[in-house]
């Protein structure tokens, strides 16, 4: 099990804790929604998972090697063109010279994006920037891919078609993702699994498979979504004064 | 698990070309049969590999932005030379008004008969030549300190904590102060000079990468943090890069504290072994009581600024600007 939460918990300094008592369990190959309201922890817990935070209780088994991570905003660096972000990630993971160069190309092929190799992120658009992103943390190659709503300040038109190629990608790739994200739609469209996020304290509430019948029918995908909307909505109304 | 399996009708959501599928694509699933379905964005809206690739490419060409031609801005060129011959016209039409003495307020006929002169004893030649000498070398030793301690202070916060504000004060203090200390220190030599340039430009040196460092969107560390990077590696692939912007002010306004550093301290410190530079020729044209000759002296230290500005720092700090694309919309 490449990912395994046990009764994890993060308050900051004295208030209220962010995460309590969440419990979860990601197998390898498993492709993860976590849904839930704003303020409900998610990026906390997404950014546990990367080590970049530390849990104040509780015990939590990630991949030796850590995880690569993908964020809203792209968070490409401005002064390298596309094909130079990709080749960062794998000179910091010591890949020679020569090596980086061929497989930069290869991941910015599979993203689709071998011709705008050379141009720099200013000159791309928002969804060919996530996609150099997604480019650059699989170069990472981490078995764990960790997602923090990356689709979230594109457009709609954009977003289903990342939507088709993180699909295919992951297919391809056999990765692990946790995909973080507010939008039910985009969770059942995309989870193998939902996992439903409480809002304050975050707690693992309610899990929902998706089914590859949900993939194709729209019918049944749109009856999933309204089960979950609902469920989300409960929890959301709990807050209510 | 092939990924073309799903026929797909255009959705509500899809203003792009609609997206019905080919007929030699289909793929049977239980529920269709050759009729087209809406996926409302909740299943497949593509209908495989290839068509995907055809819908991207199509929405990254609309999306990003066709490429502009660069051409020579003569506005940028003229205005400029305009506003100089302006000022040069109030200028002689003040002198021509005749409300002071000739040799108090000389016309620029007579500033650029005594350039000419000058230049023909060779000693504006080697008046910026000194100056520029001195001023380059001594900048060029402040980056070669200023960056490394500028970097640590940024990067160590007890470091920062403890000697910032010492570096902002130093900043604020003229260093035509030191003048009199460097002096007694090193008496009438070229250390002298190069003593007050250093403390000049260092700590303006060193501000101008902290607060570039400052101003790194956080997300970048996180970034490196998580692509792995050393505290070395940080530091120079990340750090320094992403500061530049800043860093280059810092450079800028270190060569300009240079620049002034040194001519103050070649009118205050004449004689011994030090050299005649444009300070020297300033305090020259005092003791003579010679306007022209202070007059050319100023123009020329004004000039070395000017055609520093426009010929290292102003295209470095262009390019840089526009790699990043942050020109856009300005009115350079």
């Amino acid at each position: 099990m490449p990912v395994v939460l046990e009764n994890l918990g993060k308050r900051f300094g004295e208030g209220a804790p962010v995460l309590d008592d969440v419990n979860a369990t990601i197998g390898r190959g498993e492709f993860v929604a976590l849904l839930g309201a704003s303020g409900c922890g998610k990026s906390t817990l997404l950014n546990i998972m990367a080590g970049l935070e530390l849990p104040t209780s509780g015990a939590l088994e990630v991949p030796s090697d850590g995880a690569a991570f993908m964020f809203q905003d792209s968070a490409l660096f401005p002064w390298l063109t596309a094909r130079e972000n990709v080749e960062l990630a794998l000179k910091l993971r010591g890949v020679g010279k020569a090596e980086r160069r061929v497989k930069a190309a290869e991941l910015l092929e599979l993203v689709h994006l071998a011709e705008a190799a050379d141009r720099r992120p200013h000159e791309l658009s928002g969804g060919m920037r996530q996609r150099v992103a997604l480019a650059r943390s699989l170069a990472q190659d981490r078995q764990l891919l960790l997602m923090d709503e990356p689709f979230a300040a594109l457009d709609a038109i954009t977003r289903d078609l990342l939507h088709d190629e993180l699909e295919r990608i992951w297919k391809e790739t056999g990765r692990t993702i946790v995909f973080v994200t507010h939008n039910v739609r985009e969770a059942v469209r995309l989870g193998q699994r939902v996992l439903l996020l409480s809002s304050r304290p975050g707690r693992v509430v309610q899990e929902w498979e998706v089914t590859e019948e949900h993939r194709t029918d729209a019918g049944l995908a749109g009856q999933l979504t309204g089960v979950i909307t609902a469920r989300l909505r409960e929890e959301i109304r709990r807050h209510a004064k | 698990m092939p990924s073309n399996s799903s026929p797909v009708a255009e959705s509500p959501e899809t203003t792009g070309p609609p997206l019905v599928e080919p007929a030699e694509t289909t793929v049977s699933t239980s529920s269709t049969n050759g009729s087209t379905k809406v996926h409302a964005a909740l299943t497949r809206s593509s209908t495989g590999s290839a068509d995907l690739r055809e819908l991207e490419s199509g929405l990254d060409s609309l999306q990003s932005d066709a490429v502009r031609k660069v051409r020579v801005d003569w506005s940028r060129i003229l205005l400029p030379i305009a506003a100089v011959v302006v000022l040069i016209i109030i200028w002689q039409f003040y002198v021509s008004l005749g409300l002071k003495r000739r040799d108090q307020v000389p016309g620029p006929m007579d500033v650029l008969e005594q350039f000419g002169a000058l230049w023909a004893e060779g000693s504006l030649q080697e008046a910026v030549w000194t100056s520029l000498q001195r001023g380059l070398l001594g900048f060029l030793i402040s980056v070669a300190i200023a960056t490394p301690v500028g970097l640590l202070l940024a990067q160590v916060a007890p470091l920062r904590r403890a000697f910032g504000p010492l570096i902002s004060g130093l900043q604020v203090l003229p260093s035509v102060a030191w003048v009199p200390a460097a002096i007694i220190w090193f008496g009438l030599t070229d250390a002298t000079v190069y003593f007050v340039v250093f403390m000049g430009a260092i700590p303006s040196i060193i501000n101008g990468l902290i607060s570039g460092v400052d101003q790194i969107p956080p997300q970048y560390r996180s970034v490196g943090t998580v692509l792995g990077a050393s505290r070395l590696q940080m530091a120079v692939q990340i750090i320094l890069p992403a500061a530049l912007p800043g860093y280059l002010s810092g450079l800028k306004q270190g060569w300009a504290f240079s620049w002034r550093s040194l001519m103050a301290a070649e009118i205050i410190a004449v004689g011994g072994t030090i050299g005649f530079g444009l300070g020297s020729m300033l305090n020259q044209g005092r003791d003579l009581a010679d306007m022209t000759i202070v007059m050319s002296a100023i123009l020329l230290i004004l000039a070395v600024g000017i055609l520093i500005e426009l010929l290292v720092f102003a295209p470095i700090e262009k390019r840089l600007l526009q790699r990043r694309g942050l020109l856009a919309g300005s009115t350079r």
